[in-house]
């Protein structure tokens, strides 16, 4: 199973910052490994974001994004003490979902 | 004891003999030039700050804290033939299971294992001893890679971040310590391979660089706290979480040295001069490098 991501939301003024530290591999499918052999391509392909139940997010992503990535974004209209679910799934079908809640 | 020393005998035998003058010779002629000083501050150039600035942003969010949290659960997790937690058995020096604050007062003197070891050695010690792990097999692959990361490497992310924002305390007082600090200088000091160089050649002194980098006086201790910060560190290029042991043997692979035993005395040793040098500094924890 996909290891934990990392969450941290917080109040700036009237605007959420969230940032997300995922633990991917994220494999482009072009590099090879050192017998010489493409190392098959793993990446993350969907996100989403939802804030206090609300989708804000749906993201696709690629192999030009890097391994282990962050992703940060601002979202209005939410508070302090909403939760933060953020969603991914990668071309594996492997996926993982991890929450926060937004402090103040 | 199979955490054996194999270089730490060769250099330490050998360095003991012809160098001793030749660091105070150096410290003394480095004192009375303060120009060579003072182009430094100026050469934080644009490329520089810019670098710092991109630097800063990463370390906001740095995928080090992926492997600590993986560190914590492997720390606390029952594991090896004996089926026991590092938490329940492993005494980093401070009691057993206290991680707090550990890390910034290694490397020290264990008597249990009668050897000077950094946080990184001792938590193999304990793999070894406590949880009955096979040392070669960790010793087999000990730094990570593109593809794998050994569960010591998550460990050793654990443990130093609960050192963070602490002052750096290796115990000097120690006279077992105190010998092993000195060794490590001697090593530092000591010249051999293909292009004669020592780590003092680019370490021990002000105002060197290799292309874009400047390269820290580890003789000082603010260039000592400087190869120690951010170590273990998250390297972008590639990815992988690497150790403070994984960069001194990176070091003698740039020397044309051949590579230190894993976890062996000699590492400890040079990491004890290192760390001892930048006594009382400040330690921010896990880092990220380019």
């Amino acid at each position: 199973m996909a290891d934990p991501m990392k969450i941290r939301a917080q109040m700036k003024g009237d605007v959420a910052e969230v940032r997300v530290l995922m633990a991917h591999a994220m494999e482009t499918g072009q590099r090879k490994d050192n017998a010489g052999n493409l190392v098959p391509a793993h990446f993350i392909q969907q996100v989403t974001v939802e804030v206090g139940g609300k989708l804000v997010i749906q993201g696709q992503t690629g192999t030009s994004v890097s391994r282990n990535p962050v992703f940060a974004f601002k979202v209005k209209g939410a508070k302090a003490g909403d939760k933060v679910v953020v969603n991914w799934v990668d071309n594996k079908g492997d996926k993982r979902t991890d929450e926060a809640a937004i402090a103040a | 004891m199979r955490i054996a020393l194999i270089l730490a005998v060769a250099t330490a035998t050998a360095a003991a003999l012809p160098i001793p003058g030749w660091a105070q010779a150096k410290a003394a002629a480095r004192k009375p030039p303060p120009p060579a000083a003072a182009p430094k501050a100026e050469e934080k150039d644009a490329a520089t700050l810019e670098f710092e600035k991109f630097r800063a942003e990463m370390e906001d969010s740095n995928p080090a804290e992926l492997f600590e949290a993986k560190g914590e659960e492997l720390w606390k997790a029952r594991r090896g033939p004996r089926n026991v937690s590092l938490a329940e058995s492993c005494d980093l020096g401070l009691g057993v299971g206290v991680v707090k604050g550990a890390y910034v007062q290694t490397p020290r003197h264990y008597p249990d294992a009668g050897a000077v070891m950094d946080a990184e050695r001792r938590i193999v010690w304990c793999m070894v001893e406590k949880q009955g792990f096979n040392f070669d097999d960790i010793a087999k692959r000990p730094f990570a890679s593109d593809t794998h990361t050994p569960d010591i490497t998550s460990l050793v992310t654990y443990v130093a971040a609960q050192s963070k924002n602490m002052k750096l305390a290796v115990p000097l007082d120690d006279p077992k310590v105190r010998e092993a600090y000195e060794i490590g200088k001697e090593i530092a000091a000591y010249r051999a391979g293909p292009y004669d160089f020592s780590c003092n050649t680019c370490h021990g002194a002000d105002g060197k660089r290799i292309r874009m980098q400047a390269l820290p006086n580890i003789s000082t201790p603010q260039g000592a706290l400087r190869g120690v910060q951010g170590w273990p560190g998250y390297r972008m290029t590639g990815g992988v979480m690497l150790t403070h042991q994984w960069r001194m043997g990176d070091c003698f692979r740039q020397q044309r040295f051949p590579q230190p035993k894993y976890a062996s005395d000699a590492v400890a040793y040079l990491l004890t001069y290192l760390i001892g040098t930048a006594n009382g500094l400040e330690y921010k924890g896990p880092g990220i490098k380019r």
